[in-house]
């Protein structure tokens, strides 16, 4: 019942907010979004303790075998955590702007957390697929509405790719639940994976690119990513943290979900091919960030980077390779919600994002400049911030995987360094410019969500054990099925 | 919990203090605030040094990371080796923080400053303590994050951003080649541990690859300690503050890449190519950084220079198995240069921020103390003896000798350049006419007794530092060679020293006639050094470091933002997304064209469904039949 709680309360607070439209719709919408978290915190800890537990199962289309049924274990229990941990904080970046009390916006962000958590927490796969088109909806419209220039030509790109990618996914799941043993068949998915890995190799080399096309769109890998930069771009900022902090993660979770255990044999055939995509997504995204002219276009591209990262250590199929992806799914999370919100916090003062018309914040919110140097310092994967940790993992299982591959991809550590400086010395440093000169420092709203999340990457990365204990032994069970 | 845990752990809270309170705090409470921690964890290493009873202690705080047989714990490790790291870093510390409470006094940004420097005491402190080569890159990493905030501490100057940015890419394409080592350590021993790897090797177990791990952990070594080519970050660096440079840029943090190569002496030992790479690269370096240093005019540029190349000094002797006299440069070095720096901070400071020795000159009256402890200084590099850097250069050039006659002799050369150009910078600050503007004349003065204070006693141990390894024949009884000895190899300390033969007289001569010439020039001569414009030929090449960074900014800056245009602006729009938009159009085309096909003929129709079914009936037939 829990999960069924955490799943449909943030709906049921979301459609009242879009549809009674309250005036405060901020306080509602905070207020949800921290009961959500304190359930997502008391679901993983059950969980944890008692795994399964939890689940839940209803006939859904006991025809055809689809079933309604939810669990939670190591590995999405990582990521229902990272939904329940940044929405209070994306809620919370609203305050004191003309959204903050918007019911349409406020209730849009709830409705995508329960789209989120849905994909999340889906045992059944096509259960799985309809969350993870689900959460277009929510997110189209709080980009094609409250967007910036341009905003509905690229987010319909967005949506038709997006869309497009995913109808693969469910050709390619039609397929394996079509021979799934039964009478009616099932589309859970355990028994999907049973379906899936004993199909010959020329099916699974198939289905492997179906599925995985599908997802790489949504992480997105090069080549498959134009759409990302514009849509990261145009979004309002709470888009953008939905987008990078969370719903890329639908990707990298479906490849750990779906793609690795079904089709271990199309892995064999396709795996270093996707790998060295990933890793060129790594370069060309970092390589193209160090000439971004607009602060948020230049974390969109690191993004891409970052996500080839996760991508690759998670195609190796290794256990650090997984583990090392699951916690860098997290740390991602929290790092570029901090730095979007900085972003924003610097586009509401000066009304621009361009680099060359900034800099010397730091003398005028030298608050400011700590916490973004801080949050930087975690994008960069500096030991004992979240990001070594997880990067420290994804390189070394591609460097076990493959010396070369390993060290191409270790670039990102000299190249992530380039652009974020940068942008640091772009914003932060340096002299005062015209619109730089009265700059306001942090407001109490503005504390409230970036101190947390800067003791978030502090003590990610000196304790990490905690999530890397609690996604351990699902995370090994996953690699004995690859061996 | 023991008391050792505080050593680390004050800087660490000092930084917490001074960064929280910044800028509320009082400056001289923040100052206060700030030297507190370097000086008990002085006191605390002190006595753990003093009752060290030989045997390896290791302290493991907690678990780090833990994957499946994998385990890197917070686990410090005090021997022989961290204890003479930890004096140095905590004593030297103690004397510049005393230093910047007078230094930086006027300077709005104190508590920051402050707070960045425990920070920096605090990852070095991490850095040698560690007891896995894991820990060890926490705290290498955490260098080079204090170092690039201490350089740029005063950003608004964006060239001085450019600096601290220049310093920490360099150091992390280093650390990319140390991450590496790390990664091939776990592969051949599943552990990052010294006790465990070194126990390893010397139970036999020698992996094949042990060369590339070394190889790899000299790349990290080449960032940190501004080797060629990774070294060009080390003068731009003098854009910090100059307690920051004394401490960080000379005294401690480029010298961790000694360090290292000491503590993993083991797998160095091993991979004898990987050790003559180390020397040429270090003998090179020696040779590049002393011959740049002889033609600038900057005090603190010269100054750097000498740093690139007393390091490479390190190196050779490191290239040679030399390891005790390699560290103990690392002491002397220590000590002198930390005292060259303040002391040149000291007479930026009274020169209202010149750093230009063609501007100053006859300031040996103004600042006598300055003057008497940069004289030593001076004499202690320039390896004069008995002065501390005569035995610790002595003694590489010593095992030098015996190892390799052609880099003893290249040495030598540097050497001689090394005293040439000391003196040089010593004369042209300290003697003849004052060069510099009337108001600068008027404000000189000699600095308050927090920086003289640091001066002296850096003097003192700049004098008199020879000690700790002094040889035999001088009356000493090499302490630290037997000190260090249970960690390193057996074999490969050089031999008594003859002052008659010309291994013993080489030395002497490099010293002394260089000095002698730059006295005869710039003090009687009274020559000075004309502007920029008027060098030419091979001095103007010398003069502009030989044109590497210009090099590397057409090598490698240009072609990648070239890359970066081309990819963003022509691959990414133009091929990319032309496709991408292709597919879209070629979609919306088709559906235009199949439109096309309702006609609403029926006729039409009929005949499609007969030539459709025609065509599924032949493909069922053609599947039937096979």
């Amino acid at each position: 019942m829990y999960l069924l709680f955490i799943l449909l309360f943030p709906l049921a607070l979301g459609s009242f907010l879009l549809l009674a439209k309250p005036k405060n719709a901020f306080v509602i919408s905070l207020t949800g979004s921290i009961i959500e978290a304190i359930a997502v915190a008391y679901v993983l800890i059950q969980s944890s303790q008692s795994p399964n537990s939890l689940s839940i199962s209803y006939p859904w289309i006991p025809e055809a075998g689809l079933s309604f049924s939810l669990w939670v274990d190591g590995i999405n229990g990582i990521l229902i955590g990272l939904t329940g941990l940044l929405i209070p904080f994306i809620v919370g970046s609203t305050a004191k702007t003309e959204k903050a009390n918007n019911p349409v916006y406020q209730g849009l962000i709830l409705a995508m957390q329960t789209a989120l958590v849905g994909s999340f927490l889906a045992k059944d796969a096509f259960l799985f697929y309809f969350f993870f088109e689900a959460s277009l909806l929510p997110i189209y419209f709080l980009s094609a509405q409250f967007g910036g220039e341009n905003r509905i030509a690229i987010t319909f790109k967005f949506f038709v790719y997006t869309l497009f990618g995913s109808l693969f996914l469910l050709i390619g799941l039609i397929y394996v639940y079509l021979r799934t043993p039964g009478e009616v068949g099932s589309s859970d998915i355990d028994v999907l994976v049973e379906t899936a890995r004993s199909l010959p190799a020329t099916s699974q080399n198939y289905l492997f690119l179906a599925f995985f096309i599908a997802f790489a769109i949504k992480m997105p890998i090069f080549p498959f990513h134009t759409w990302q930069p514009d849509t990261y771009t145009t979004s309002p900022a709470q888009g953008s943290m939905l987008l990078g902090g969370i719903m890329l993660k639908m990707g990298t979770y479906g490849v750990i979900r779906l793609v690795l255990p079904m089709f271990p044999l199309g892995l064999i055939t396709w795996g270093t091919s996707v790998m060295i995509l990933s890793i060129i997504g790594i370069i060309y995204g970092s390589i193209i960030a160090i000439q971004q002219k607009d602060a948020k276009r230049l974390i969109a591209y690191s993004s891409f980077a970052h996500v080839g990262l996760m991508s690759a250590g998670i195609l190796t199929g290794s256990l650090a390779g997984i583990q090392g992806a699951l916690y860098q799914m997290l740390s991602h999370g929290i790092n570029i919600v901090g730095l979007f919100f900085i972003i924003e916090i610097i586009e509401r003062r000066t009304k621009t994002r361009e680099l060359s018309q900034l800099g010397g914040i730091t003398q005028a919110s030298y608050m400011l400049s700590v916490a973004f140097v801080v949050l930087s310092l975690g994008s960069v994967a500096l030991p004992l911030t979240n990001g070594f940790i997880g990067e420290f993992l994804l390189l070394k299982s591609v460097f076990d995987q493959d010396m070369w591959m390993g060290i191409i991809a270790g670039v990102t550590i000299i190249l992530g360094a380039v652009y974020t400086l940068r942008l640091i010395q772009k914003s932060m440093f340096g002299n005062v410019s015209r619109i730089t000169k009265e700059f306001e420092d942090l407001t109490s709203a503005e504390k409230m969500v970036l101190v947390p999340l800067v003791l978030l990457v502090l003590l990610g990365g000196i304790f990490p054990q905690a999530v890397l204990n609690y996604s351990a032994e699902s995370v090994e069970k996953l690699t004995q099925l690859l061996n | 919990m023991s008391l050792f845990y505080l050593i680390p752990l004050l800087p660490f809270i000092g930084f917490l203090i001074n960064g929280l309170a910044f800028p509320k705090l009082n400056k001289q409470l923040a100052g206060i605030i700030g030297t507190i921690p370097p000086v008990v964890a002085f006191a605390l290493s002190l006595q753990l040094f003093l009752n060290f009873d030989g045997q390896t202690q290791i302290y493991t705080l907690a678990e780090w990371i833990k994957l499946g047989e994998l385990s890197i714990p917070f686990a410090f490790q005090v021997d022989q080796l961290s204890l003479l790291m930890l004096l140095i870093i905590t004593g030297v510390g103690t004397l510049i923080h005393v230093y910047s409470m007078g230094y930086m006094a006027h300077d709005a940004g104190l508590g920051k400053f402050f707070a960045f420097l425990n920070l920096f005491i605090f990852f070095m402190l991490i850095l040698v303590l560690g007891a896995n080569f894991t820990v060890l890159f926490i705290g290498w990493e955490g260098v080079g994050l204090c170092s690039y905030l201490l350089i740029g501490f005063w950003n608004q100057k964006n060239s001085y951003g450019d600096a601290a940015r220049k310093a920490f890419i360099m150091n992390r394409i280093g650390d990319l080649g140390f991450l590496v080592g790390i990664f091939l350590l776990i592969q051949d021993f599943g552990t990052t541990d010294y006790a465990a790897i070194f126990s390893a090797i010397s139970e036999g177990n020698v992996p094949e690859n042990v060369g590339l791990i070394a190889f790899c952990l000299f790349i990290g070594a080449m960032g940190k300690s501004a080797q060629i080519p990774l070294f060009t970050w080390l003068p731009d660096a003098m854009a910090g503050p100059t307690p920051v440079s004394a401490l960080i840029h000379a005294a401690t943090m480029v010298t961790a890449g000694i360090y290292m190569v000491i503590r993993a002496n083991v797998l160095f030992e091993l991979s004898p190519d990987v050790l003559h790479f180390v020397g040429w690269i270090g003998l090179a370096t020696a040779l590049l950084g002393a011959a740049i240093g002889l033609f600038q005019n900057d005090i603190k540029k010269v100054l750097a220079y000498s740093t690139v190349s007393q390091l490479g000094y390190m190196f050779m002797g490191l290239g040679a198995s030399a390891y005790t006299a390699s560290f103990f440069h690392v002491m002397t070095h220590a000590f002198f240069k930390a005292l060259l720096f303040l002391g040149a901070g000291s007479v930026i400071h009274a020169m209202s921020d010149e750093q230009d020795i063609r501007k100053m000159g006859g300031l040996k009256s103004h600042l006598p103390i300055t003057y008497i402890t940069f004289l030593l200084g001076t004499i202690a590099i320039a390896g004069i003896p008995p002065f501390a850097g005569f035995f610790s250069k002595d003694e590489i050039l010593a095992s030098l000798y015996h190892h390799d006659p052609i880099m003893w002799w290249l040495a030598i050369l540097g050497s001689a350049m090394t005293s040439f150009y000391m003196f040089r910078v010593f004369i042209l600050t300290f003697f003849g006419e004052f060069r510099g503007s009337q108001k600068q004349a008027d404000h000189l003065h000699e600095s308050p007794w927090t920086m003289t204070l640091p001066l002296i006693i850096l003097a003192i141990f700049s004098v008199g530092g020879g000690i700790i390894n002094l040889p035999h024949f001088a009356g000493g009884n090499e302490f630290l060679a037997h000190w260090l000895a249970p960690l390193l190899p057996a074999a490969g300390e050089a031999a008594e020293v003859n002052f008659l033969s010309l291994e013993g007289g080489a030395p002497l001569l490099a010293a002394f006639l260089p000095a002698a010439l730059a006295i005869y020039v710039f003090g009687m001569q009274k020559s000075v050094p004309g502007s920029d414009e008027s060098v030419t030929g091979i001095q103007k090449v010398v003069y502009h470091k030989f044109y590497i960074d210009e090099l590397y900014d057409i090598l490698i800056v240009r072609p990648i933002s070239l890359l970066s245009n081309f990819l963003h602006q022509i691959f990414e729009f133009l091929v990319l997304d032309l496709i991408v938009e292709g597919v879209g159009k070629i979609v919306q085309y088709a559906s235009t064209e199949f439109r096309r096909i309702q006609t609403g003929n029926v006729g039409y129709y009929i005949f499609m469904i007969v030539v459709s079914v025609t065509v599924i009936l032949f493909l069922g037939l053609k599947t039937w039949i096979l």
